[in-house]
């Protein structure tokens, strides 16, 4: 009876303690941070456009594409892989079939210039990056649907780069989302 | 000492044969059941001979080929024969060395002491507890017991193989005498301490046949682990059936049950046993009787060590090794003065002085001690010497009893008692000589530390055993003989309750106490040390107190004691080990073969580049098996100990046995993949 | 990629930094000497008052034990309750429907056994209040219930002659509030600045840039994620776990999550050596961990960054020819492939990447590291588990220098070696039976449906699922559609078997150990500690995970590189 009362009391005070007053503090803290706290939202004309670290599923021609995603960026569900396995022929049918459609529709593009991300699904299928080489295939394409310059495009991707923090944590990469806001911005002008 | 030849060679025909037909009568699984290894060696056996049975009625898929099942049938019922071949010949030795001590026993007349005090022939086997005999020169005698009446000189050699005669008396700490062994000379009243059956030397062997062995509990947990990993495999192999279902790869019961039987310790479960009777066998061999296994084991663990300083630090006795004369006295007057005192003093010192005297080429003619009268050495007067016919009166004894009586000797006093100190001081005895009451000089007796020993106690510290000397000295002298012999702690002018008190102090800070005894005093601290070896000439209460009795009587027997336990470990470790090293190679010849016909990729994994499936199988087993009575000589003589740091033997055994273990059967089943393949 | 696998290893090294420090403060809080956070005294002062506990009482094993189970009880059914009811909670805005029973069960077992399978997905399984008052509690009190058992292990091994372990309400409340809430609140912090979000209102709209209105769904992240990491939970607020940009926003945040995993169970190695003064023990378990550990990791990513060959046959771009099926962009390979390692030696479970989508060899890699389950392992429970390989090695190292064993100074007999080989026993005995199970009804019903992946691959589904249950670890190969009642009744009861047991076995044996007269140390005693016990000490764990799962895994991850 008196283990009882122990535990009891122990486990109500544990559930406060931890279940709320933990969470809610850390709450309280982001009221102090509201951006980051509601994830780094991109704001226009006052509505969520994005989220700066979510990817988003673009399959429009005149925007640079994202990796292909298992959830087809369902950021409200199911988030996750394919998880096919590497001997999977389902895995093989999809890379090549994802394959085709890029060169579909970059019909200047070679094969050898397809980076492995572009036609391998992503772990979260929310990944907002693609290899610098990633984004620079697609430039033809866009060029050729926005009637853009090639390089003036390549110099917009190259200033997207995130490298590496001291070139050591990470990898190089482009957001695509921001990427393709970028690239609206500069068509504007 | 001339030891009785021991030595039973290994594989004694005789011996080879018993235990042959024993390796079957063990079959029995009642008997099989008590090492649950084999066991189920023995079950795999049973359900390989009904699939081959059943595979004669030709049905393909698991059940495979008749011909390779009967193989494997018989590779694993050879399997559990090697195993209970290893038990029975190392139970056959046993019995055997038994045997050579049994054979003193036979049955021998006995001269009863009835309630009457009349004496009656009876048959010794007949003798109980409580009875009394008489035993005459020429007698054998009938039964273990203690002299309650008399003296006697006794030839022990039957039991102890040492030559010499030995006296026993009664009331004294040589009382005991051992059934068996024969009367020289005198006549005993012996009281019988034992029932027939009951006496030491049958419960040891008893322990060595097996009949009453009981499990040490190392052994239990040994056991305990080897049952663990049987189990764990058992799993491993029974699971792969449905595994393999899901994967569409038909796997053989034969192969399951072969990968099954090589994966369980089989080598070391064979083994177990065997290396177990092996320690107690070694422990006979060398003349100790032990009350169990367990004592034995223990033996292994002991931290502390007590010895008794006479007799096992030294040579029994002290020698005069020096002759130191007074101011002004000529060395010549005090050798010769020195010698005529000892001449008829039948001490062991004083055959030692005139040994010295001897050396120094100083003689006595008979005529000289003509008429002479000797003094014996008294306890009141603590002198001994010689009244020579002409009036020249010689006293030699110590310090303060010699200068009370040399009232003459004027200066001669201090110097010489400078030299006394220094005697002291240096661990020797000082023995003062006066002639007609003044000093003429000092014998220096020392204590001869026995050859041999320091080393010995050097190996007993390096397996982080410390050493006691127990001695009665007075602590100045203990101490030089204890740094001389290189012991870590002495008892100085110990009685038998220090003992006790020692073993007790060390037993409270956990360590183990090993000491040996022979005197009714000693009885106490015996029962309280952790391994008491109690010598055969002891009474019969250091026999019941102790856990091992040594039947040379020899001191420094503890030492092999120790050295034959921590060999029992060692062997039952490396094999374990071994064994279980094994397994890798055994994975490399069976994985692969079970499934590379399914997955031709599994070849990769032929390291071996054994020929066929089956063969690879086949090999393994036959490794397997032949392993076990390749190891036989090394469970029955044991691993070879070597007095090295813990780590550096850790470290030593693990490239033998642990890195042998891992490459040996790559070796062997390829060699025996390439014989096989002559044949399938 | 070169940069990148100094990033790695630059990670591992400030890992163990951070480690030694905590293992010292934690040995610190075990011994109930004066740390700079007595500033909570107050507040466990006033929990044990009102719970009637005296937090200095001494228990014996069986007590302390007792009281740990009869805690857990409660915990579980706090939480089965609650899933159950789920529909009708506060702090519901996604209107989150009651769990099924089965799948209820398994999440209850799978969070009090600080497993964290997840059959369901967070983002349309669990409400917030779920998330908070069941997740994030359970993520608390299961990692400090581990932990606390451990503290009793080190009292034990060094106490001499008593059947005291100290109070196990005392070091887990403790272990709550003075190692686990000021950790996770700085971690929570961190996240939180780099984007982790925390907010209560729920899935927002997202005007696209093609023009289309989407939900995502957001939430108390941070907090979550903070104690889900620290306390080698694993369980995530999404589906996608520490993959989803919302979890795990950037690498640094991934480093961070990646460290706070480890730093506890290395912490507690080294708090072991400061605890019991034997700091060359500490240095060789430690050492006999990081070797396994680190040949792990190599591995993994040399054959994640080999890539896969079916696919780089095809003839696309090569400069970078990861197998980047299922990873994300910004960790790469090698963070991903640490990763991977990380979370499978601590039983931690949490993800970046998609396991199920990583090479044969390297998914077996990670199989392998739940079934040794002892490589840092859990939090207090890797340490607890490694102890008994400890006392085994101990047992057979003994014998083979011819004494009877003895672990500092206490003499490992029968009784002690039993236990071990028992609690040994139970991993492999857990993993292969529920493995045969399982493979013979799917190899008689071949409609179950379960498998995303066919033949090897769909094998080493289940032999993941079940060593990652058993090794209460909790990441899956989410291939296996193991939300079915026969996956949610068998994972659960092999998470509670598998968390309790492995725990009462160990701190029982020091509690055995804890009554034995202390021997001091001669020459002949081995020294624990060192090169060549350290190799016995592998010896062992490898002998008895690698021999006893080889044969699975060769049907499984090995078979399946055959194809390739």
């Amino acid at each position: 009876m008196k283990t009882l009362k122990n535990i009891l009391g122990l486990h109500f005070s544990t559930v406060i303690l931890f279940g709320l007053c933990y969470p809610l503090f850390i709450w309280g803290i982001g009221l102090l941070f509201p951006s980051e706290a509601n994830g780094l939202p991109l704001m226009k004309d006052g509505n969520i456009i994005g989220f700066e670290n979510e990817g988003q599923k673009f399959t429009d021609p005149k925007y640079f594409w994202g990796r292909p995603s298992a959830s087809d960026y369902d950021a409200n569900a199911n988030s996750g892989g394919t998880n096919l396995g590497p001997t999977n022929p389902a895995l093989l049918d999809a890379v090549k079939s994802r394959l085709d459609t890029l060169l579909k529709y970059n019909p200047k593009v070679n094969k050898s210039d397809i980076p492995i991300e572009m036609i391998t699904s992503s772990g979260s299928g929310l990944d907002p990056h693609v290899s610098p080489q990633g984004a620079y295939f697609q430039v033809p394409r866009i060029a050729g649907v926005r009637h853009l310059d090639e390089n003036a495009l390549r110099k917009l991707i190259t200033a997207n780069i995130e490298k590496p923090l001291f070139g050591l944590f990470g990898t190089e990469r482009v957001n695509v989302l921001k990427l393709n806001l970028a690239l609206d911005k500069y068509d504007h002008k | 000492m001339s030891k009785r030849k021991k030595n039973i060679k290994l594989f004694e025909k005789e011996i080879v044969i018993t235990a042959l037909k024993q390796s079957f009568v063990k079959l029995n699984p009642v008997t099989m059941l008590k090492n649950p290894v084999m066991f189920t060696v023995l079950i795999g056996t049973i359900i390989m001979a009904v699939v081959s049975f059943l595979a004669l009625s030709g049905s393909g898929g698991s059940l495979g080929t008749p011909g390779y099942d009967l193989a494997i049938t018989i590779l694993l019922f050879i399997t559990v024969l090697f195993a209970n071949f290893a038990e029975a010949i190392a139970e056959a030795r046993g019995k055997a060395q038994a045997e050579s001590l049994r054979k003193t026993r036979e049955i021998t007349p006995a001269k009863l002491i009835d309630s009457n005090g009349d004496i009656t022939v009876v048959n010794s086997s007949s003798l109980k507890k409580g009875d009394v005999f008489v035993a005459e020169a020429g007698d054998l005698i009938a039964a273990d017991g203690e002299i309650i009446e008399g003296l006697a000189s006794i030839d022990e050699s039957a039991i102890t193989g040492e030559s010499a005669p030995v006296i026993r008396e009664a009331e004294t700490d040589k009382s005991s005498v051992i059934g068996g062994t024969k009367v020289l000379s005198d006549k005993v009243h012996v009281l019988v301490t034992s029932n027939p059956g009951e006496s030491f030397l049958d419960k040891m062997i008893a322990l060595v046949e097996g009949a009453s062995r009981q499990k040490t509990p190392n052994e239990i947990a040994l056991t305990i682990l080897l049952a663990g990993f049987t189990i764990v495999f058992l799993l491993v192999t029974v699971t792969l059936k449905p595994f393999a279902d899901y994967a569409h790869t038909v796997i053989t019961v034969a192969a399951l049950i072969s990968l099954f039987v090589c994966l369980i310790p089989t080598t070391i479960g064979g083994l177990l046993s065997a290396i177990g009777i092996a320690g107690m066998d070694r422990a006979l061999r060398a003349n100790i009787i032990a009350k169990s296994g367990k004592a034995v084991e223990t033996a292994g663990d002991i931290d502390v060590v007590l010895l008794d300083k006479t007799g096992t630090i030294t040579i029994g006795n002290r020698k005069a090794t020096n002759f130191y004369m007074s101011n002004g006295v000529d060395n010549n007057v005090l050798i010769r003065s020195a010698l005529l005192s000892s001449i008829s003093d039948s001490t062991p010192e004083g055959k030692s002085i005139v040994e010295l005297a001897e050396k120094n080429n100083i003689k006595v003619s008979e005529s000289d001690l003509k008429n002479a009268k000797f003094i014996k050495f008294t306890a009141e007067t603590r002198m001994s010497g010689v009244d020579l016919p002409d009036g020249t009166q010689i006293r030699k004894g110590s310090w303060d009893a010699v200068k009370k009586w040399s009232v003459n000797s004027n200066g001669n006093v201090q110097s010489l008692e400078k030299v006394i100190n220094e005697i002291s001081q240096k661990g020797g005895t000082p023995l003062a000589v006066a002639v007609n009451k003044v000093v003429v000089g000092a014998i220096q007796l020392e204590d001869i530390i026995k050859p041999g020993i320091k080393e010995r106690f050097e190996r007993l510290r390096k397996m982080g055993v410390k050493t006691v000397m127990v001695t009665g000295d007075n602590p100045l002298t203990a101490k030089f003989i204890a740094d001389a012999a290189g012991v870590d702690d002495f008892i100085a002018e110990a009685k038998p309750e220090d003992k006790m008190r020692y073993i007790k102090e060390e037993q409270k800070n956990g360590k183990l106490v090993a000491m040996m005894g022979d005197g009714t005093n000693d009885a106490p601290a015996l029962a309280q040390a952790d391994v008491a070896v109690a010598m055969n000439t002891g009474t019969q209460a250091a026999k019941e107190a102790a856990n091992m009795v040594d039947l040379d009587s020899d001191p420094t027997k503890l030492l092999e004691v120790i050295e034959i336990g921590k060999q029992l470990l060692i062997t039952r470790g490396n094999i374990t080990t071994f064994s279980i090293a094994n397994d890798v190679a055994k994975y490399f010849a069976i994985i692969p073969a079970m499934f590379m016909v399914a997955i031709p990729g599994f070849q990769t994994l032929n390291i071996m580049r054994l020929a066929t499936p089956e063969s690879a199988i086949l090999s393994a087993v036959i490794f397997n098996a032949i392993i076990i009575p390749l190891l036989i000589p090394l469970a029955l003589r044991g691993v070879k100990y070597k007095p090295l740091g813990a780590t550096a033997m850790l470290r030593r055994n693990l490239l033998i046995y642990g890195f042998g273990g891992l490459i040996t059967p790559f070796i062997g089943i390829k060699l025996i993949d390439i014989i096989v393949r002559l044949f399938v | 990629m070169n940069n990148e696998i100094i990033g790695v290893i630059i990670t591992f090294l400030l890992t163990v930094l951070i480690a030694i420090p905590l293992g010292k403060y934690m040995s610190k809080i075990f011994k109930d000497e004066k740390v700079f956070t007595d500033f909570f005294a107050p507040i466990e002062r006033f929990i044990f008052r009102i719970s009637r506990i005296n937090p200095d009482e001494p228990m014996d094993w069986k007590q302390n034990m007792k009281a740990m189970v009869l805690l857990n009880l409660v915990f579980f059914f706090w939480a089965l309750i609650l899933l159950l009811i789920q529909q009708w909670h506060f702090w519901n805005p996604a209107h989150i429907g009651n769990m099924e029973p089965t799948l209820a069960f398994n999440t209850a077992a799978s969070f009090v056994s600080n497993t964290n399978l997840q059959h369901y997905s967070g983002e349309t399984g669990a409400s917030y209040f779920s998330q908070l008052l069941i997740m994030v509690f359970l993520q608390y009190v299961s990692a400090a219930t581990g932990i606390a058992a451990l503290a009793l292990l080190f009292k034990g091994l060094v106490q001499k002659q008593t059947s005291n372990l100290g109070n196990f309400y005392n070091l887990f409340l403790k272990t709550c509030t003075r190692i686990l809430l000021p950790v996770s609140t700085v971690i929570a912090i961190l996240l939180l600045l780099n984007g982790c979000p925390v907010t209560f209102n729920g899935p927002q709209d997202v005007h696209t840039l093609e023009g289309k209105i989407i939900k995502a769904a957001t939430g108390p992240v941070a907090p979550m994620i903070a104690i889900k990491q620290l306390g080698t939970n694993g369980g995530g607020f999404f589906g996608a776990n520490s993959a989803h940009p919302f979890e795990s926003p950037n690498y640094i945040t991934n480093m961070i999550e990646v460290i706070s995993e480890l730093i506890i169970a290395i912490g507690l190695v080294f708090a072991f050596g400061y605890y019991s003064g034997k700091k060359k023990l500490a240095y060789t378990i430690f050492g006999a961990m990081a070797f396994v550990f680190i040949t792990f990791v190599s591995l993994n990513i040399k054959w994640e960054t080999g890539g896969n060959p079916v696919i780089n046959k095809l003839g696309i771009y090569q400069s970078n020819t990861s197998n980047m099926e299922g990873k994300e962009v910004r960790f790469g390979a090698p963070a991903s492939s640490y990763f991977s390692i990380v979370t499978t030696s601590t039983s931690c479970g949490a993800v970046n990447s998609a396991h199920d989508s990583f090479m044969p060899l390297s998914g077996g890699l990670i199989i392998t590291d739940m079934m040794i389950n002892a490589i840092f392992g859990g939090v207090g429970v890797g340490f607890l588990n490694f102890f008994v390989f400890l006392i085994i090695a101990v047992f057979i190292s003994g014998l083979m220098v011819g004494r009877t064993p003895e672990f500092l100074g206490k003499k490992i007999e029968a009784r002690e070696v039993k236990i071990a080989i028992l609690v040994a026993l139970l991993h492999p005995l857990l993993i292969l039976a529920g493995t045969g199970i399982s493979s013979f009804l799917a190899a008689h019903n071949p409609d179950t449906g379960w498998f995303t992946n066919p033949g090897y691959h769909g094998f080493s589904e289940m032999l993941y699922e079940f060593s990652s249950a058993s090794a209460n670890n909790g990441s899956e190969f989410a291939g296996l559609s193991a939300n079915v009642p026969f996956w949610n009744i068998f994972d659960g009861l092999i998470m509670l078997f598998s968390r309790f047991l492995p725990i009462i076995g160990p701190v029982a044996i020091a509690g055995f150990i804890a009554q034995k007269k202390y021997i001091p140390e001669s020459a002949g005693t081995l020294k624990t500690e060192g090169m060549t016990f350290g190799i016995v000490l592998l010896g062992v764990v490898i002998i008895i995970a690698a021999l006893s799962f080889f044969p699975a895994l060769a049907l499984g991850p090995i078979a399946e590189h055959f194809l390739l």
